[in-house]
């Protein structure tokens, strides 16, 4: 038992800073964490399996036939719609988790430990990855069940399951933002629905922007950002190749990751 | 500075304001390392606001604090590195198990997997929860909860530990095997500062007492010095009539020159510094006609240090209420 003599202040060798060693196993221990708690409470799942499978059903046969002129041919379209629709809807909620430990106190244990404050937060994010990932492959294994055979193979597949996680990864940490700052949990994912819900279906997600009135079409195609998104995995899909919307939307959501994470971990200091 | 280094906390001039309300105002306290500092106060006195701005929680709007004389504010990681808080809030996982919270928490302090697998298994059985470790925390009972927390801010044996209401909703039992789990803190080389809004547990546990009202310390000092700045021992006296009670309280309060309480209908206690008095008081009731039915001499209480200290400063603040 000579671990429970107290080593004296004094005889401590003591550093007033964390190393980068330290922060990264600090943020991999808190993804650990969150990911044992994602698989404790199943019914998460819901929104990265159940929801996808559902939107990808409903849209695939009620639209098929009137957009495109049966279900097969709407595929190429819709797919890439619901991959969008499904990582952007699951990224909304990323921040419902840090602020439950908020609520709850368990950040104010966090904040008196000697680990970099931020690996709380980005564990957390880190840990929804999976949730991204796994409704990526949902949407395309319910894609395949249907008949969408994308042409340029199943590597263009991976990579774009890859860059939607990447693309809804950086905006979560809005989302994360958001969180921190609202009175409560039910006011940011009220927020979160309220600007996703339109901005998902006012793109080209699920429709040809073509058929829109001049003015919609504009907004659209121009104006919002996620279109540039769906036109990216499209193109992926289909030829194989990244165009100027890839970089577009890269360096959108690198820019959108660089100003958030201070933003977020100002907001989550102060909360905590 | 060898001097200073001696001390495990040692905070000038605390001040927190929420809003309009001063919730800390100007509050000082040292305490020596290997020592158990007890912080007494009601509810809402700024017990918490306290222990947060020297537990690194929180800035403090004025003052200053050094533990083992790194400041709080400059060489905040060096002090975390020095101390556990366990507080009010629950900081353990509801979903996880007892021994998936300690390894988690064992990672982050810094510890290999091993190594945090092993210090919770330590943990727990020293705990008494090695039994239940494998159990969902939902089936903890409060005081198995309690005790984790506390593992929890265990796992790198820090010299100094803060523990914000360790006993509150605590069942006696409990109650009890806390307090002895503290002491055995100190035992082992840790300072401990604790809060607590029950007097027998500061008079239990505490070497220094720093009694908190409205956010200023109204009393530091150890138990027995507190109790003594209220007198050196109390009177009890029980009326046989209770209809006599007031005219007692009345010939009492003349005789000793001090304030008389009334307990209950026809009990009265009354602070003595002269236990020579009691003649005087027993004479002069007995003129008046009135019999005792039982009659004791008390130490003083923490109670009463309590009543006397705080009481007197919510009836001033009635009349700055009034005033103002």
């Amino acid at each position: 038992m000579a671990d429970t003599i107290v080593i004296p202040a004094s005889e401590r060798k003591l550093k007033n800073r964390v190393g980068v060693g330290r922060t990264i196993s600090s943020i991999s221990t808190f993804a650990y964490r969150a990911l044992l708690k994602m698989f404790k409470n199943p019914e998460i799942f819901v929104d990265f399996v159940v929801l996808p499978v559902m939107f990808t059903l409903l849209f695939a046969f009620l639209f098929g036939g009137a957009i495109s002129g049966d279900v097969r041919s709407y595929l190429p379209i819709v797919i890439p719609g619901v991959l969008l629709q499904a990582s952007f809807t699951n990224c909304t909620t990323a921040g419902t988790k840090l602020r439950e430990d908020v609520d709850k106190g368990t950040t104010s244990r966090f904040k008196s430990m000697p680990i970099a404050q931020i690996a709380p937060l980005a564990g957390s994010l880190i840990a929804d990855l999976v949730r991204y990932v796994t409704g990526g492959i949902t949407v395309f294994t319910m894609g395949y069940i249907l008949g969408y055979r994308p042409e340029a193979g199943v590597h263009a597949v991976v990579f774009s399951i890859l860059f939607m996680m990447l693309v809804a990864w950086c905006l979560s940490w809005v989302f994360a933002f958001i969180s921190m700052c609202t009175k409560t949990i039910s006011t940011a994912s009220a927020i979160g629905v309220v600007v996703m819900f339109p901005l998902v279906f006012l793109s080209n997600a699920f429709v040809p922007a073509e058929t829109m009135p001049d003015r919609l079409r504009f907004f659209v195609l121009r104006i919002n950002p996620l279109s540039r998104v769906v036109t990216t995995v499209r193109r992926l899909l289909t030829y194989g190749a990244i165009g100027a919307d890839f970089w577009f939307t890269l360096f959108g959501a690198l820019a959108i990751l660089a100003v958030f994470i201070p933003l977020t971990l100002y907001a989550y200091k102060r909360k905590a | 500075m060898e001097n200073n280094a001696v001390l495990a906390v040692e905070a000038h001039g605390l001040v927190k304001t929420f809003g309009r309300n001063r919730a800390v105002d100007g509050v000082s306290l040292s305490v020596p390392t290997g020592s158990i500092c007890g912080v007494l106060g009601p509810n809402g006195a700024g017990k918490t606001t306290t222990i947060n701005m020297l537990a690194t929680l929180s800035k403090p709007d004025a003052g200053n604090v050094k533990i083992f004389g790194y400041d709080v504010l400059r060489e905040t990681h060096i002090v975390r590195q020095l101390i556990g808080l366990t507080g009010q809030f629950a900081s353990i996982d509801e979903e996880l198990t007892a021994f998936q919270n300690l390894t988690i928490f064992g990672r982050l302090y810094g510890y290999s997997c091993k190594d945090s697998k092993r210090k919770a298994n330590e943990l727990l059985e020293e705990f008494g929860l090695g039994d239940a470790m494998g159990r969902s925390l939902s089936k903890f009972s409060g005081g198995m909860r309690r005790r984790l927390d506390l593992a929890v801010s265990l796992i790198a044996r820090p010299p100094l530990i803060f523990l914000d209401e360790p006993t509150t909703g605590l069942d006696p039992r409990t109650r009890t095997q806390m307090w002895r789990t503290i002491r055995d803190l100190v035992k082992g080389g840790s300072t401990v500062l604790l809060t607590t809004q029950y007097l027998d547990e500061a008079d239990q546990l505490a070497d220094d007492i720093v009694l908190i009202d409205r956010g200023r310390v109204v009393a530091n000092d150890t138990p027995d010095g507190l109790k003594r700045s209220v007198g050196s021992s109390s009177l009890h006296l029980t009326v046989k009539n209770a209809d006599n009670a007031a005219d007692a309280a009345r010939i009492t309060e003349c005789v000793l020159c001090a304030r008389v309480r009334l307990a209950k209908a026809s009990e009265l206690t009354a602070p003595m510094d002269d236990i020579g008095k009691l003649t005087d008081v027993l004479t002069a009731l007995k003129d008046a006609g009135i019999t005792l039915s039982w009659i004791n001499i008390f130490q003083p209480t923490l109670d009463e240090v309590f009543f006397a200290l705080t009481g007197e400063g919510s009836k001033d603040k009635k009349e700055e209420n009034q005033n103002g």
